[in-house]
């Protein structure tokens, strides 16, 4: 929570004011039950008339003017602070996840991240909110009820101190308690969310195989120990008022004890003395029932800071180079003695999922990576794009490491279809532009050509300003993975990786596609990822992977000749094809 | 749609089906309403015993300086009243928390349960059509407002109500001048709460559009982190989230700040009613002193003074008076969550009520595999034409193959197969059986399916396989791993077959693919439906599995829909579909000498 507390800085001044027109508020409401007590000891014990009762009324009255104003203020100031604070954790984190790396947005998962940045910051910004206006106030009257008390009657006032002592205990001792309840809870709502997705995601293969049942079971128990761990804070949490309660009425019970004694023997209090001292019992109480309330809103809010905290804690482990490219007469892609893991763990590091793997790459150059199902193709053509630093060895680009190289620059020097078709909410010309924020419709349209999806573009009434809904549902898988090419295609990158991009279209569009790359990016590396020989067998360079290893590099020809697995995996393929092109 | 009335009819049916969720754990909450009473009752009591303290302190004062002797520990009784009150109302206050919360939680989780349930068996056009985010926060958040605002809100409503008609009831005993001063004053807050409560409605709507804004992109940029980064778009995300998170300030801001303005003008209410307390007891006692000095009508005098006034009863009536207005605070902020509450349950409601798919059929089935439609039409949306009067009739133990280009509708035909869609027109038949008069779970138990789409659930390795069979032996795990082929790489997890995983586990597409084809090869059913069962397996695994897949299809009814084309020409029959309907059918010789779409799809594999 402490560590959070920096984003208050550009609030620094208004929070710090809040309180004190807080405080404000809290010295008149302290200075009441004091006019009460002229009215009974000088307006009625004395005599002193209606006019005096009159006047002290009056007093009250503005009292509680002034209360009110000085509380509007505050009230508006802390919400400005606490709505403020959240945006800028809200903006901070989405920063920050920015520049996560996979590895470390898998470790969390993005629905917990989702969570994190709404419910987890509204969370923090109540807890701030009532900080400002409900916390401190709770104190200053505790604090100042106490002061109070010594100015009527010293040796009275000690009542005050031990009950603010022993109130400060239990509030302590009950929210700790509570705390590791409340994680307990979230854990379990967790556990019911995933069961819920799960089974949203799931539902075919669910109602396939007819287990509706079992899931059902599976979620009861998860809600059953919901419950239990509910009931279980509540247990804990509500005690909270019923001790207040019964420690400041006991504390009450002395005063009269003690200050009635004085009243009667010694006669150093008078009666309003002791209405006062009961006013201000009943004021300290009636300020930390509210606190009581809060416990829930603050053990939420620091394990929620807890959550919050576990991101900005996370650091992104990608390394971030500084460097410009800069082309000349090297290889532009080398890989040397490269080897990755996605295990962190050495000791687990049984399990490369790229072992030694070199090879170069020169201009112009069109490169098939090829292999079996979890060779290491993604993997490989992700730590080209610098998604992930290599475990050892190292990635040259014009024989620079690449690790020193801008990634921005990196990434723009690259287009990449990735194997996960993903449009982005807004219109296909936004879409399309990512790479080239300024491209002209002209270099859309071309680029559109190439993917083979200009055809159905140009069918849209709005042709490029056509709207794509969240996730671009509003397309078919085939239209989507043309996008997504077109839109690797538009400003023309030095390097187009084409990971698996083009499972989802039919053997036409694939054809049709490779050919439009082939005859007009001539300049262009073309990296194509793919498990089809016959898609990457007239590449430059043909990389085979199995299990990690680089099995096989070459020409196909070459790799016939050379390589035993690209062999049986061209046979595999062309066997069947072959005998059936009669 | 959208008049008051229809609204209020809502809320109230709404409030019935609550009551309802209710009802079983009724006992608990009556319970609470009782020990919500006694606690109420004996906090009402201590202020006046407190008042009586003080006015018997006075009263020994005054003996004791008349000189006469006077026992001090006469006191005590009032003091242990006080004791004794306190701890009866710390007791009962904590059940009544305690059996609430009993309550609120067995109730929500009836209603979480009821929803789980109903979505396990709408029908998939409800699933397919609405956003997974939506339905989950239905289940989840929704529930928890319901618990949070209705529950815990209504025994605080209610302690609150009885708190109010017990102070009255305690003043009136006192005093009737006074207490028509409090009555006639306090309802003040309550109409400043209410007056706030209209306006900042529309603040929280505008507030939580933002918040879903918000959450669609960290949706789009954070679950699509590596493309982002690829394409290096984080800072348009980063600013596209600036604006509308400052959009979202905006609003919470005000709506925060309209809140907050509750509490303070309430306690501004409550100062003015103390002043007002405290002066006019004052009078009246002071007028009770020498009854001279004022002048009233005889009924105003009955009214004021018909009982001694004391300065301990002014005590006890001004501690009324500052806790009077409590309840009425926690009432408006109980109607700010009850207003969420009655959202979130109507949201909940609204997917209970859903119709459940129909499942009108009893007959069981053990399959053969004769499979034939007749004159089916289907399509999702009404105005729309998908499939329309097809026909078709499969032999037992026939492979059928189903290929068009991308988006032709070939899944659409495995969802009518699996009565995931009903047929708009005709019938399709099992065994000569319509389907239709078949359990559902009947008809599904007899088809084997591995999608395009994997699915994993959280879980052993073990656990996922066996799905289909929750039975098996690991034996017979072991062994349909070994057929699907991902025995090796399972035996390479590290806890091998009791591995956890879940679908965004860091094992491969290809190998959850696997996964989900040893789940069919354990069950081993008479029909199967293959849908890109293969896609994200290299193709010499692909090969390895099809030979399994051979040997089980063996004299089972098999759907297999591939995009490779060489992978469904052994096929008995070839379905070509283009823009929902089948073009061409027939062998893969047949359809390659009709010259059509087939063969035009077929040759375009080894064009260069």
């Amino acid at each position: 929570m402490i560590k959070l507390a920096k984003y208050l800085k550009p609030y620094r001044v208004k929070a710090i004011i809040a309180p004190i027109f807080k405080l404000i508020e809290a010295i008149f409401e302290l200075i009441v039950p004091i006019v009460m007590k002229m009215i009974i000891d000088k307006g009625i014990t004395e005599n002193l008339g209606i006019d005096y009762i009159l006047k002290m009324g009056g007093i009250l009255v503005l009292l509680s003017v002034v209360g009110l104003c000085s509380s509007l203020v505050c009230q508006t100031l802390a919400s400005i602070v606490s709505q403020g604070y959240g945006t800028i954790v809200r903006n901070e984190l989405f920063k920050h996840i920015q520049t996560f790396s996979h590895k470390e947005i898998d470790k969390f998962g993005s629905a917990t991240l989702i969570t994190r940045i709404t419910n987890d910051v509204n969370q923090i910004q109540t807890g701030v909110a009532m900080l400002i206006r409900l916390v401190v106030r709770a104190p200053f009257l505790v604090i100042g009820a106490t002061i109070m008390a010594c100015t009527i009657h010293l040796k009275i006032s000690l009542i005050f101190v031990c009950t603010a002592l022993l109130l400060s205990i239990v509030i302590y001792f009950i929210m700790s308690r509570s705390v590791p309840y409340f994680k307990n809870v979230q854990n379990q709502l967790d556990v019911a969310t995933t069961i819920t997705s799960e089974n949203l995601s799931g539902t075919r293969v669910i109602r396939a195989f007819s287990r509706q049942n079992t899931e059902e079971k599976r979620f009861n128990e998860a809600c059953t120990s919901l419950n239990k761990a509910s009931v279980n804070v509540g247990k804990i949490s509500a005690l909270l008022n019923p001790i207040t309660y019964m420690i400041v009425n006991i504390a009450i019970v002395f005063i009269l004890w003690f200050g009635g004694n004085e009243v009667v023997f010694n006669t150093t209090l008078t009666k309003g003395d002791i209405v006062a001292l009961v006013n201000y019992m009943t004021q300290i109480l009636l300020a930390l029932l509210v606190l009581a309330n809060l416990v829930v809103i603050f053990t939420k809010a620091s394990a929620s800071g807890y959550r919050i905290n576990e991101i900005f804690d996370t650091k992104p482990s990608l390394s971030m180079g500084k460097d410009d490219i800069k082309e000349n007469n090297e290889a532009v892609i080398t890989f040397k003695n490269v080897s990755f893991s996605y295990n962190d763990n050495k000791l687990l590091d049984n399990k490369l999922a790229l072992e030694n793997i070199n090879f170069e790459i020169y201009k112009g150059q069109t490169i098939g990576i090829i292999g079996a199902t979890g060779s290491g193709k993604s993997t490989l053509v992700q730590l080209l794009s610098h998604l992930y630093d290599v475990t050892k060895g190292e990635i040259l680009l014009y024989g620079k490491n690449i690790k020193e190289i801008n990634n921005d620059e990196l990434r723009n020097y690259i287009g990449i279809v990735p194997q996960k078709t993903v449009l982005f909410q807004g219109t296909i010309e936004e879409n399309l532009r990512w790479r080239k924020e300024d491209a002209t419709d002209e270099e859309l349209w071309q680029a559109l050509e190439i993917a083979q999806a200009k055809e159905f573009v140009q069918k849209y009434e709005k042709g490029l300003k056509e709207e794509v809904v969240a996730g671009g549902k509003n397309f078919s898988g085939g239209q989507k993975q043309r996008l997504t090419i077109a839109r690797a295609l538009v400003g023309n990158p030095h390097i187009l990786i084409m990971d698996d991009s083009a499972s989802a279209l039919d053997f036409v569009t694939d054809a049709a596609l490779r050919k439009a790359i082939k005859n007009d990016l001539s300049d262009m590396i073309v990296i194509i990822v793919s498990q089809r020989t016959s898609s990457i067998k007239n590449c430059d360079l043909i990389l085979c992977l199995d299990d990690g290893k680089l099995v096989g590099k070459g020409t196909h020809q070459e790799l016939l000749q050379s390589s035993e697995i690209y062999h049986k995996i061209y046979q595999s393929q062309f066997k069947e094809e072959g005998v059936n092109n009669e | 749609m959208n008049n008051p009335k229809n609204k209020s009819s809502i809320k109230a049916s709404t409030f019935k089906r609550l009551m309802h969720y209710t009802k079983p754990h009724i006992g608990y909450l009556i319970i609470a309403l009782i020990f919500s009473i006694i606690s109420v009752a004996s906090m009402l009591y201590v202020p006046i015993v407190t008042g009586n303290a003080i006015d018997f302190i006075d009263e020994l004062y005054l003996e004791h300086s008349q000189g006469l002797t006077i026992n001090f520990n006469d006191l005590i009784p009032f003091l242990i009243k006080i004791v004794i009150s306190s701890i009866i109302y710390g007791i009962t206050q904590w059940l009544m928390n305690l059996l609430t919360n009993i309550a609120s939680n067995k109730t929500i989780q009836d209603i979480r349960e009821d929803a789980f349930h109903k979505m396990l068996y709408v029908p998939l056009s409800y699933i397919d059509h609405n956003s997974h985010g939506d339905i989950i926060s239905r289940i989840i958040n929704d529930v928890d407002y319901i618990s949070t605002g209705l529950l815990q809100g209504f025994t605080q409503l209610f302690t609150g109500i009885i708190t109010i008609i017990g102070t009255i009831l305690f003043m009136l005993f006192t005093n009737i001048a006074l207490t028509i001063v409090v009555v006639v004053l306090t309802p003040l807050s309550l109409f400043v709460a209410s007056f706030i409560a209209k306006h900042i409605h529309k603040m929280y709507e505008a507030q939580g559009k933002a918040m879903g804004e918000l959450t669609g992109i960290i949706e789009e940029y954070v679950g699509n982190e590596k493309i982002v980064k690829t394409f290096h778009q984080e800072q348009k995300g980063i600013d596209k989230f600036k604006e509308v998170n400052n959009e979202l300030k905006k609003w919470g801001v005000k709506a925060q700040i309209y809140s907050a303005y509750t509490n303070p003008c309430t306690r501004f209410v409550n100062g003015i009613v103390y002043a007002a307390v405290g002066v006019i007891g004052a009078i009246v006692i002071f007028y009770n002193k020498d009854s001279s000095v004022v002048q009233f009508n005889k009924v105003l005098n009955y009214i004021l003074f018909k009982s001694s006034f004391t300065v301990g009863a002014l005590t006890c009536f001004l501690s009324y008076a500052n806790q009077y207005t409590k309840p009425f605070n926690e009432i408006s902020n109980v109607v700010n969550e009850l207003q969420n509450a009655f959202t979130g349950a109507g949201r909940v409601f609204k997917l209970i009520d859903e119709e459940s798919e129909i499942d009108l059929g009893k007959q069981s089935l053990d399959a053969n595999g004769k499979v034939s439609l007749q004159n089916v039409s289907f399509s999702y949306f009404d105005n729309q034409t998908l499939i329309e009067n097809f026909n078709l009739n499969i032999h037992p133990g026939e492979r059928v193959a189903i290929v068009g280009p991308t988006g032709c509708g070939k899944t659409t035909l495995i969802n009518l197969l699996m009565r995931f869609y009903d047929v708009k027109k005709g019938q399709i038949l099992v065994d000569d059986i319509d389907i239709t008069n078949l359990k559902r779970s009947e008809l599904r138990k007899n088809y084997g399916m591995v999608l395009q789409d994997t699915w994993l659930f959280t879980g052993t390795v073990r656990e996922n396989i066996a799905y289909g069979k929750p039975d098996a032996t690991l034996e017979e795990i072991i062994k349909a791993s070994k057929l699907a082929h991902c025995h090796n790489f399972i035996e390479k997890l590290p806890q091998g077959y009791d591995t956890m995983v879940s679908d965004n586990e860091a094992i491969s597409q290809g190998q959850k693919q696997l996964l989900c084809i040893a789940r069919i090869m354990l069950m081993i059913p008479p029909m199967l439906i293959l849908d890109e069962a293969t896609s994200s397996i290299d193709t010499l695994t692909e090969i390895q599995i099809q030979d399994a897949f051979q040997t089980m299809m063996k004299g089972r009814t098999s759907f297999i829909i591939a995009h490779r084309l060489s992978t469904i020409k052994n096929a008995d029959i070839i379905l070509v579909m283009n823009n929902g309907n089948i073009i061409e059918q027939g062998t893969h010789q047949e359809l390659l000498k009709m010259h059509g779409f087939y063969y035009q799809l077929y040759n375009s594999q080894f064009e260069e």
